[in-house]
């Protein structure tokens, strides 16, 4: 089972976390890791990415375009920034909620994350939209991000990872007084899938 | 042996302690920090771990635990082994009695640095062994045979990593401790005839190193980890899924082409994957490029009618096999980055490697991608200084208090660079670590009638701008100096320094005070502020800047990273007018607008107040404090920095 997947965001958003817990719940399956990840300046509010590959046979941490089994947009405008990564077929998933940057903000020009969405929802067949927005009110904490949407690729199918396998790789590597509202995450995003596929589907016909 | 996820930084700490290193010293820099950071993490009772002020000082500080027989490493980013190559150079004349192990990790691209130097040029300049690793598991595995090498051959040698492998991370197979070699010092020994640089030693030992590199090369020919992999039979067919070239298809008729490719580093991994879908022709891999495996790579071109470079940064490997090809009289054609067949600057993807093979053998993809819709124009995300980041106010005020005045603003390297990007621009210059303060007094002696500032962050104070102060208060020189004392080395990842009063063995010790510092220099004038009391910051530029001489104001708050915020500030919605001065000034990312009015992001607002200061309705003030706030857990916040030598 190879799998190549990219994480994508902006700076502070948690994707490097998201990658490790991958990664280690796919080291505890014993299934080789490789990942790559912005480093550096590029940090300060810039785009920044993951790659993860897991599977036999592979040499380089990098993933070539065309070639993602997964993008995890957590900003809409990141995600489609990756999408020449995406293999046809390929699963996106995405958080719906847009982040301004400080240059839009300067000069008043627009940046809509919707007409992303729009662009995402034309251009993938695979594609799963959270509103991670409504959803880290209801959780009540904006940290969750990453969790929500790392649930949301897993209950996709498209990680070959199970919900298990994620909560083992969440008490493994976070402190203690931080799983039960990651574990909270991960339920809501379960519970809500549902509605989400039957929109995801009203997109492809 | 065991499997760890590590990062191929980590993975190199883990190599060196596994090999017994006794001293561990560097300064941070991206791509290198992690390997020094892990070593203090991991070290035995045996190993000695510090940041030292600067590369020179941690490089002379290695060579002298290697003078004792011990093993030691130093680590650096690639433009930090400039500050060390004074004594890098003569070291190479003298050698060392322990393993020493030079890592200056490069950084194509480039992605955090001023250049795309290339340390092997280094390694061929200073004579010295270079190994050059592929993957974390190699360099776990290098770093351990490049402690063996240095001590059969008595010199420090060179490893170097690049940033893909630095940073990337991998399932690496590591010793459990009980594994781990122990070593133990004999101890300096007296020898003024051994360890003294004299013209007529260093005439001897050239000769010496000469031999040696010989030698060297035709050990290195029988490394195991330069390697020649075959081309597999079928290598000259046309491979499934791919259409030969009708130039190439046309000519079939003719002899055909015998092809190979010679590669290093990371590249190495990219062709790989590229010629195990193509299929193999021959393969080349450079582990040590200096001294090059000549034997090895004759073996190589035996029978090659043209061979395909690929490698980052500069064309070493290239040049090595056209030498070659001359020296031999070999009719082997050598093509890369000299003929404009791989791109000569940025870094190699799998993609242009992929491309570039394709190229070179002929072949073109059956099936190509779907075509994708041209997407809508994507934002641009320069990186910014942090919400609430003290730097932000320190430009702030410094651009107040000088509207209107004739000015240059000299920077360096840090954060702080970021001072450059709209609204503050405020760096005009910005060069190396430690540069700004020349920079300003050579502006200033051509221009006396502009007011120069030199703005330094405190870990560079440290590193490298001292002689710069001392040089501007000898010479006579009119500056203000400001310094920007954040009270760590943020680029980087938060490293300690001898402002911080903390080291790397966990001790707690004097900071050095940069204040008494800059008066035993004989700056006349030092004062201390705090930037976010924007009006007395302001005062305090205005009041030093008018002063002749050289005089230093020191901006003191600690970065916003290292604190934790206790409020955050909200707009009233009834007082703003929407005039977004906020925004206009400062561009702080946690500012935004919605219906003409400015909001505040409270997941990145550190209740900083420096908005609320300028703000001209009184709109902005304090909310909550954050632990009141919605926000309950701290899971997004794991990453590191990069770069304090950027």
């Amino acid at each position: 089972m190879n799998k190549n997947i990219v994480l994508c965001g902006v700076g502070g958003q948690g994707t490097v976390l998201a990658s490790k817990l991958i990664a280690a719940a796919a080291m505890k399956k014993d299934i080789p890791v490789m990942s790559a990840e912005t480093i550096g300046m590029a940090q300060r509010g810039g785009s920044v990415f993951s790659h993860i590959r897991m599977g036999e046979g592979l040499y380089a941490p990098m993933i070539a375009r065309g070639t993602a089994d997964v993008i995890i947009g957590f900003e809409p405008g990141e995600a489609v920034r990756m999408l020449p990564y995406l293999k046809p077929d390929g699963q996106v998933i995405v958080s719906r909620r847009a982040i301004m940057p400080v240059t839009a903000t300067l000069s008043g020009s627009a940046y809509s994350g919707d007409e992303m969405i729009a662009y995402l929802e034309k251009n993938v067949s695979n594609l799963l939209t959270i509103d991670t927005e409504e959803a880290c009110r209801n959780i009540g904490s904006s940290k969750v991000l990453n969790i929500l949407l790392l649930g949301a690729a897993v209950y996709s199918g498209a990680l070959g990872l199970t919900e298990e396998e994620i909560r083992d790789a969440i008490m493994e590597r976070l402190p203690e007084k931080f799983h039960g509202l990651n574990f909270e995450a991960l339920a809501y995003v379960r519970e809500r899938l549902a509605d989400t596929r039957v929109q995801q589907r009203r997109f492809c016909e | 042996m065991h499997k760890e996820f590590l990062m191929g930084n980590e993975a190199i700490a883990m190599g060196a302690i596994a090999a017994g290193v006794n001293l561990v010293s560097g300064y941070p820099g991206t791509p290198s920090s992690e390997v020094l950071e892990t070593a203090a993490k991991h070290r035995t009772d045996n190993t000695y771990v510090e940041w030292s002020v600067n590369e020179k000082s941690a490089l002379e500080v290695a060579a002298g635990a290697a003078y004792t027989g011990a093993r030691s490493l130093v680590t650096m980013k690639q433009v930090g082994l400039n500050v060390a190559s004074d004594p890098l150079m003569s070291l190479a004349y003298i050698g060392v009695k322990g393993g020493m192990v030079v890592l200056a990790a490069d950084d194509p691209g480039p992605i955090s640095s001023q250049t795309e130097q290339d340390t092997r040029h280094y390694a061929a300049f200073s004579k010295l062994p270079c190994f050059d690793p592929t993957s974390a598991q190699e360099a776990y595995e290098m770093i351990q045979e490049a402690f063996t090498y240095s001590e059969r051959y008595s010199t420090p040698v060179f490893f170097r990593p690049t940033t893909r492998v630095c940073h990337g991370y991998a399932s690496v197979t590591v010793k459990d401790p009980a594994e781990y070699t122990s070593h133990r010092p004999e101890g300096f020994i007296k020898d003024s005839t051994r360890w003294v640089i004299f013209p007529r030693l260093s005439y001897q030992n050239h000769k010496k190193i000469e031999a040696r590199n010989v030698t060297l090369a035709d050990d290195f020919s029988s490394y195991s980890r330069n390697q020649i992999f075959p081309e597999e039979t079928h290598g000259l067919g046309c491979p499934d899924g791919y259409t030969k070239r009708d130039n190439i298809a046309a000519s079939s008729e003719l002899p055909k082409k015998k092809r190979g490719i010679a590669t290093g580093g990371i590249s190495f991994t990219y062709a790989l994957e590229t010629l195990r879908q193509t299929g193999m022709v021959r393969l080349l891999k450079v582990a040590t490029p200096h001294p090059f495996p000549e034997k090895l790579a004759l073996t190589f071109l035996e029978g090659l009618d043209e061979v395909l470079c690929i490698e980052e940064l500069d064309p070493v490997i290239e040049r090595e096999l056209t030498y070659l090809c001359g020296k031999y009289h070999l009719p082997v054609k050598i093509l890369g980055k000299l003929t404009h067949h791989v791109p000569n600057a940025g870094e190699n993807t799998q993609d242009s490697v992929r491309e570039n093979i394709l190229d070179f053998l002929g072949l073109i993809p059956d099936t190509i991608a779907d075509k994708q819709d041209t997407p809508p124009v994507l934002p641009v995300r320069p990186p910014v200084l942090c919400a609430g980041c003290p730097h932000r106010a320190s430009f702030y005020a410094v651009k107040t208090a000088m509207k209107g005045k004739k000015t240059i603003f000299c920077g360096d390297i840090g954060c702080y660079t970021l001072g450059n990007a709209m609204p503050l621009d405020m760096v005009d210059t910005c060069l190396c670590m430690g540069a700004g303060l020349g920079i300003a007094q050579g502006v200033g002696h051509m221009e006396p009638d502009t007011s120069c500032f030199a703005f330094v962050g405190d870990s560079t104070f440290f590193a490298s701008a001292i002689t710069g102060v001392i040089n501007a208060v000898y010479n006579q020189a009119d500056i203000t100096l400001i310094i920007l004392d954040n009270s760590t080395t943020a680029m980087t990842g938060h490293q300690p320094h001898p402002g911080t009063g903390r080291t790397m063995m966990g001790d707690i010790v004097d900071k050095i005070n940069m204040e008494a510092v800059l008066r035993g220099i004989g700056v006349p004038i030092v004062e201390t502020a705090d930037p976010l009391d924007h009006e007395a910051a302001v005062a305090c530029v205005r009041r030093v800047a008018k002063e002749p001489g050289v005089k230093a104001i020191i901006f003191k708050s600690p970065c916003i990273a290292i604190t934790k915020p206790s409020e955050y500030m909200t707009v009233d919605s009834g007082k703003c007018i929407g005039c977004k001065k906020c925004i206009r000034e400062l561009g702080c990312p946690a500012l935004f607008t919605e219906n003409e009015h400015i909001c505040i992001d409270t997941s990145l607002c550190t209740g900083c107040t420096l908005c609320s200061q300028l703000c001209p309705t009184g709109a902005i003030h304090s909310a909550a404090s954050k632990e009141h706030s919605a926000d309950k857990s701290d899971t997004s916040k794991t990453s590191k920095g990069g770069g304090s030598h950027e």
